[in-house]
């Protein structure tokens, strides 16, 4: 169990911040959706519109770095598990 | 004199008349283009967003630019950030409380500093801003381009002249009661607006 807990921790850490990253590494908050610019040719001004889209931000990061630290913490109330119990009253 | 010469000089003194008086521009943007902008600083990053229901008329002469006047309403509703909390405590009745407040307003009063540069008007515009049911007379520089005949260019199924109105300013929130003196050190007090929008005059 101590074992899982642990690879599960370091699992969740990993692909947050590989999702981070791949998601362009945004060092803001979360977003859950993009402006994007448009140019109207007769007036020249920019329309903003939005496109959703999901860009984890630092707290996405932060969540994944505490759900790993619970999974790595929570693993220590384990005890590792002995591999050859001895019987005690052995003669 | 006869009626073949007082014809053609009724008919010039009417068009006269007719392109020297000042057309109603709507705001109400049928292509959705029309948007503010708004800024403020936060310690991680800015709260960015915008607003696109934007309407109100003004009434713009190209002859005397410095007669203008008129009204821009934004819904608060519309007012979007990319950040979904950010978006619900900006609407939510501790901020900009938009289900009692569902307006904001600007209305023209007056021009000072009207400088023109063949279509372009370039001017100081005092007047009412209307925020979280607090209004505050302010002036904003504003720059008007008038753009003869290119409605149509725009919305090929209508005539008539376009109006571009673009104004940067700034606001304290504090003068409109928003979070008055609280939580300065997250959300600057200072709001930056950006105002790009299109009028139409159909003809």
């Amino acid at each position: 169990m101590k074992r899982i807990l642990r690879l599960l921790a370091l699992l969740v850490l990993m692909a947050g911040a590989s999702i981070w990253l791949a998601t362009g590494a945004n060092r803001g908050w979360t977003k859950t959706s993009v402006p994007v610019r448009t140019l109207d040719a007769v007036t020249g001004i920019e329309g903003i519109t939005y496109q959703e889209k999901f860009l984890p931000g630092v707290d996405f990061l932060g969540a994944a770095l505490a759900g790993a630290g619970l999974l790595a913490g929570a693993s220590f109330f384990f005890r590792k598990a002995k591999a050859n119990q001895q019987p005690q009253n052995q003669k | 004199m006869k009626l073949t010469h007082i014809l053609p000089l009724l008919t010039l003194a009417t068009a006269t008349a007719v392109s020297a008086a000042p057309e109603s521009f709507d705001f109400k943007d049928p292509k959705g283009v029309n948007n503010a902008v708004f800024s403020l600083d936060a310690p991680l990053e800015s709260v960015n967003g915008s607003a696109s229901g934007i309407s109100g008329t003004v009434s713009f002469d190209p002859e005397n630019p410095g007669a203008t006047t008129g009204k821009i309403v934004v819904a608060a509703e519309s007012m979007t950030v990319p950040n979904p909390m950010q978006k619900e405590h900006l609407h939510s009745a501790n901020w900009l409380d938009v289900a009692k407040y569902p307006e904001i307003s600007f209305e023209a009063k007056s021009l000072a500093n009207v400088k023109t540069d063949a279509d372009v008007t370039s001017a100081d515009v005092t007047g009412t801003f209307t925020l979280h049911g607090v209004a505050k007379d302010i002036t904003v520089p504003v720059k008007l381009s008038y753009l003869k005949g290119k409605l149509s260019a725009r919305v090929p199924s209508l005539k008539g002249d376009l109006l571009v109105l673009r104004a940067t300013f700034s606001i304290n929130r504090d003068d409109f009661n928003i979070q008055k003196g609280q939580y300065e050190d997250k959300v600057s007090p200072t709001i930056n607006l950006t105002l790009s929008i299109a009028g139409a005059a159909v003809k």
